[in-house]
């Protein structure tokens, strides 16, 4: 255990630099978030996650984003436990109607303000699920979404490159 | 080869025979060799591989205790009842109350009358079969009793505290000892029997790709060799091995990663910071070799969708070099964390016998004894040409379990190798006729990380799917991880859950 640790310390980092993040991100963000929330927030948010009935593909990716390359939490952004300590719910899967009413008790118990991002095709628009007769389809039929996030799944990248647009949102002090 | 025998055999049979099922022994039978074959399984002379329904006959399907045969029972059910399974044999009951659930067939003499997947939530019953309107909020759900004075109930889920899936576990203790643990599942249950039963062939395969996203690969091969061995087509043997690669990177992603996420619920964070590089880096090699990181709907029907160019196989090289670097490191962290090892020894123990009971796969069946692989034991293309050694431990807790899946990394690393050896030149994809001459049917079993995947399906003479059924591996395990908690501490669960991983989505379906 002492040669890595030891060798953690020696070696260069292995996090890479924040990817930039797209126009259309913030372009999505501005209007979601007001001045006097990205005050209350400063550039620290904690997300929790939700699972909507994704098939664990976006879930895998969400994770990566913890891993020494993508090193989340030096955006100030974590995942947390319970939706009560959380201002972002990130939200996966087609929605299914078993899931709906979990989503819902989950989204009513995060205090305001509050974000919601969509991530994956399924959360998009039900993706290969839409139409189900167990499935609601996009998660913005449920709850109001403010990011979506595209792919199935979005690539770590493309989920730091949103989570990074909405705590830069949060942190810009001037209004619209 | 195999495959194209029976083609031709079939292709010579008069049209009015009943659909046979390649590569497999397909049997219409009465209530009584139906009975016969469940008294088989339940004395334990073969094992269940699954029970389904196309709403019209319920489906048995077995396997020999030597893997030699594998043969599927059909029983018509005209009066929409069967006589139960899980009466005779545990291990299929959750699956008739899913045939229940879907199709409103009755399963005769069931111990366990509860709703399973439906949840009363669809605002109808049986979707896949007589289809009636319901008018209800949700289901009452009963758990099973646990009483007596000190016992509390601690229910968790359906939102869990990690990211992962959703589901509700329902735990008696006793002060810190779990008496009993209930699992309640079908949460994320999405109806993909019904989103395939008429769907084109490529779109089928890709909602298959969806079943279970850390099984993408898995799914997908197994359901391009059930189309394939239904429709006689001959694979390229480039694509054969080129799935192996894929199949195998897949393999290597999760135990990496599941290695160090049990790690980390012993809150030993130093094995998931370094399984995660792992991890991350062959996810970044299937990406760059395959342009998807989870080589999501890359092996299709008739082959694979990309090939892989040749300045990539030095990468995938170099890789594997690396990756055997790390893991005699990774193992000395582990097997010399003398505070881990107390977390993990002992902890979660599956006893020889129930996984033997539940036919229970992958790495969970072969740490409790269970020698099990359908790459090794039914055997597909290109395994049988590849050398590997099978992970065995008879120990059958967390630990077993852990170094179980260190000997698959180091046989899966194996396997990578000799496919980069031998990988041959030529196409990677075949095309073929869609439509068969009349309504036809194909199974698959392919291991998965997990274990093994079970794809059955039937195609229609108009070319599209007229019924599939995917049983994830996870159905005989998930029942089996209720048994190992029982006597461990609460706190231990999420050690033994993870050291099971077993899938929600793939489950629910």
């Amino acid at each position: 255990m002492q040669k890595f640790l030891l060798q953690a310390l020696l070696r260069r980092a292995l996090t890479e630099p924040p990817p930039a993040v797209d126009g259309d991100v913030l372009e999505e963000l501005g209007r979601a978030l007001d001045a006097k929330a990205r005050q209350r927030l400063g550039r620290s948010l904690a997300i929790r996650e939700v699972d909507a009935g994704s098939c664990n593909g976006c879930e895998l990716e969400i994770h990566a984003l913890n891993n020494a390359f993508y090193d989340i939490e030096r955006f100030g952004l974590r995942f947390v436990a319970s939706p009560r300590h959380a201002d972002v719910l990130m939200v996966t899967g087609p929605v299914t109607k078993n899931m709906r009413e979990a989503l819902e008790r989950t989204y009513n118990a995060t205090p305001d303000p509050k974000w919601v991002v969509a991530v994956g095709e399924c959360a998009y628009d039900g993706g290969v699920f839409a139409g189900s007769y167990a499935c609601v389809g996009a998660v913005s039929a449920v709850i109001p979404v403010d990011l979506h996030i595209r792919g199935c799944p979005p690539d770590p990248i493309a989920l730091l490159k949103g989570l990074i647009g909405l705590v830069d949102c949060a942190d810009r002090k001037d209004a619209e | 080869m195999m495959f194209m025998r029976r083609e031709k055999r079939g292709g010579e049979a008069p049209p009015a025979a009943p659909p046979s099922c390649h590569p497999w022994s397909r049997l219409d039978v009465g209530a009584k060799d139906w009975s016969a074959a469940v008294e088989e399984i339940a004395r334990g002379d073969a094992d269940l591989l699954s029970l389904w329904s196309d709403g019209a006959s319920v489906y048995l399907a077995t396997i020999a205790k030597d893997a030699s045969d594998v043969v599927i029972r059909a029983l018509a059910c005209p009066d929409r009842r069967f006589p139960s399974v899980g009466l005779l044999h545990m291990p299929a009951l959750r699956l008739e109350r899913t045939i229940a659930d879907l199709y409103g067939l009755e399963p005769i003499g069931s111990p366990d009358a509860r709703r399973w997947l439906d949840h009363g939530r669809w605002g109808l019953r049986h979707p896949g079969g007589a289809r009636e309107a319901i008018d209800t909020p949700s289901d009452a759900y009963s758990f099973l009793k646990a009483e007596g004075e000190p016992l509390h109930q601690i229910p968790v889920g359906p939102v869990h505290a990690g990211i992962i899936e959703p589901g509700h576990f329902r735990f008696t203790a006793n002060g810190e000892v779990v008496v009993r643990l209930e699992e309640r599942l079908g949460f994320v249950h999405k109806g993909v029997g019904q989103l395939m039963a008429g769907a084109a062939v490529a779109q089928a395969a890709k909602v298959a790709a969806r079943v279970s996203g850390d099984s993408t690969v898995a799914y997908s091969f197994a359901f391009a060799r059930a189309v394939e061995a239904a429709l006689g087509v001959a694979v390229p043997a480039r694509a054969q091995y080129l799935r192996a690669l894929m199949a195998e990177l897949e393999r290597l992603a999760n135990h990496f990663g599941d290695i160090g996420a049990i790690c980390n619920d012993a809150a030993f964070a130093l094995m998931l910071a370094q399984c995660g590089l792992v991890r991350e880096r062959l996810l970044r090699a299937a990406a760059a070799c395959f342009g998807h990181r989870l080589m999501m709907d890359r092996i299709v029907p008739g082959g694979v969708s990309v090939d892989l160019e040749a300045d990539k196989i030095a990468e995938l090289r170099g890789l594997l070099d690396w990756i055997n670097l790390m893991l005699p490191r990774l193992l000395k962290l582990y097997g010399d964390t003398t505070s881990l090892q107390d977390r993990t020894v002992g902890t979660g123990a599956l006893s020889e016998d129930l996984a033997r009971q539940y036919a229970c796969g992958g790495f969970v069946g072969r740490a409790s004894g269970r020698r099990f692989d359908a790459r090794r034991s039914v055997g597909y293309a290109p395994y049988e040409t590849l050398s590997f050694e099978l992970g065995v431990s008879k120990e059958g807790d967390v630990d077993a379990r852990i170094w179980v899946r260190f000997d698959e990394i180091k046989a899966s690393l194996g396997i990578i190798e000799q496919v980069l050896d031998r990988l041959p030149h030529g196409g990677i994809h075949a095309t073929f006729e869609e439509t068969p001459p009349r309504e036809i049917e194909g199974a698959a079993l392919v291991e998965s990380f997990r274990g093994d995947i079970l794809v059955w399906l039937r195609i229609g003479a108009n070319g599209r799917i007229a019924h599939a059924h995917l049983r994830d591996p996870s159905w005989f395990q998930w029942p089996l991880l209720e048994a190992v908690i029982k006597g461990n501490i609460v706190a231990d669960f999420p050690l033994c859950n993870k050291s099971f991983n077993c899938s929600y989505s793939g489950h629910d379906l």
